[in-house]
């Protein structure tokens, strides 16, 4: 089957990399402060293993292998790097009061991202911002939806977009959208994987993916107008 | 099917691409795509973001002193928790 541009890659979660990124920015054996390396031979169910029996040293392996995208996570969620610190630190703090409680039924990193993504959404409504519950955040909604597109003239974004405009259209979308758009396109998660995260449907998590996609090229459309303005 | 899809409104297009482009499939020769420059502009578009987004680092290092930060607050709540049920052989 001839492979569509949407497509991603497959997010590698034992070594916290996506194939065929730059390697400079996920070297798993990159240094990590003083954070002791995996032991060479300590296999991730092992680790997981001794962390949920107490051992503080494989929880320190763990943090080791997962902080870049938990940290990554919430910061792209929160755009704010002293927020995403805080969050990090209070998912890994659950991490460790609950690390008891998994017991296997799904991918370990799919667990603790629903972790996070729990962190984050509860951070956010504290904070009293757009759509805050998971189930919100899931629901489909038709009034938060980009304008509808059939029809309307004036298009293209002309095949480029700035980073920076990506960067600050994707901290204007609502959380939900952005959460979905945060863990498909940049993270690389596929749909089941989100929807076995977030406890939706396949259908739910493409449908938001599409609405997200869609306020982004709202949103970018917009910024040249707004720039020419000032 | 084919002559359905040629002959859907755009509406009825954009309703369907959700599903046609998280298949995952090369949905560009899609018979309403090929008469139909206002979608075919607007898949380009979304094909357009999801590239770029693809060009964004995924993964950022935190500071190395927040694990510093970590460590100090799992002691801090063991602390706490051994208060809160002190050694029976203390008592």
């Amino acid at each position: 089957m001839p492979h569509s541009r949407f497509g991603t890659q497959p997010p590698d979660a034992e070594s916290n990399t996506i194939a065929g990124l730059d390697p400079a920015h996920a070297d798993p054996s990159a240094p990590t402060g003083s954070v002791p390396p995996a032991a060479p031979n300590s296999s991730g169910s092992d680790v997981l293993t001794r962390a949920q029996g107490g051992d503080h040293q494989a929880f320190a392996e763990l943090y080791s292998q997962h902080k870049r995208r938990i940290y990554s996570l919430c910061l792209r969620m929160v755009g704010n790097i002293a927020e995403a610190e805080d969050l990090t630190q209070e998912a890994f703090l659950q991490l460790h009061r609950k690390i008891g409680t998994f017991r296997g039924d799904s991918a370990f990193s799919t667990w603790l991202h629903r972790l996070v993504i729990n962190v984050v959404l509860m951070h956010l409504r504290k904070k009293g911002l757009s759509v805050i519950s998971l189930d919100e955040a899931m629901e489909p909604t038709q009034e938060e939806g980009p304008g509808r597109t059939f029809g309307s003239a004036d298009l293209t974004l002309a095949g480029t977009i700035d980073r920076l405009a990506l960067e600050r259209a994707i901290g204007d979308l609502p959380a939900g959208y952005r959460l979905i758009f945060v863990l498909h396109d940049i993270e690389g998660y596929e749909h089941n994987e989100i929807a076995s995260m977030l406890d939706c449907s396949i259908g739910n998590s493409k449908s938001q993916l599409h609405k997200a996609r869609l306020k982004l090229r709202d949103t970018l459309r917009t910024y040249p107008r707004q720039e020419a303005r000032r | 099917m084919t002559e359905d899809l040629k002959n859907l409104t755009c509406a009825e297009f954009q309703s369907q691409l959700p599903e046609l482009i998280g298949s995952g499939a090369d949905i560009g020769g899609d018979p309403h795509l090929k008469s139909c420059e206002l979608c075919r502009a607007l898949l380009a578009d979304l094909e357009t973001i999801a590239e770029a987004a693809r060009q964004l680092f995924p993964v950022i290092e935190p500071p190395d002193e927040l694990w510093e930060h970590i460590e100090s607050a799992i002691k801090e709540e063991k602390a706490g928790s051994a208060e809160e049920s002190p050694d029976p052989e203390e008592e």
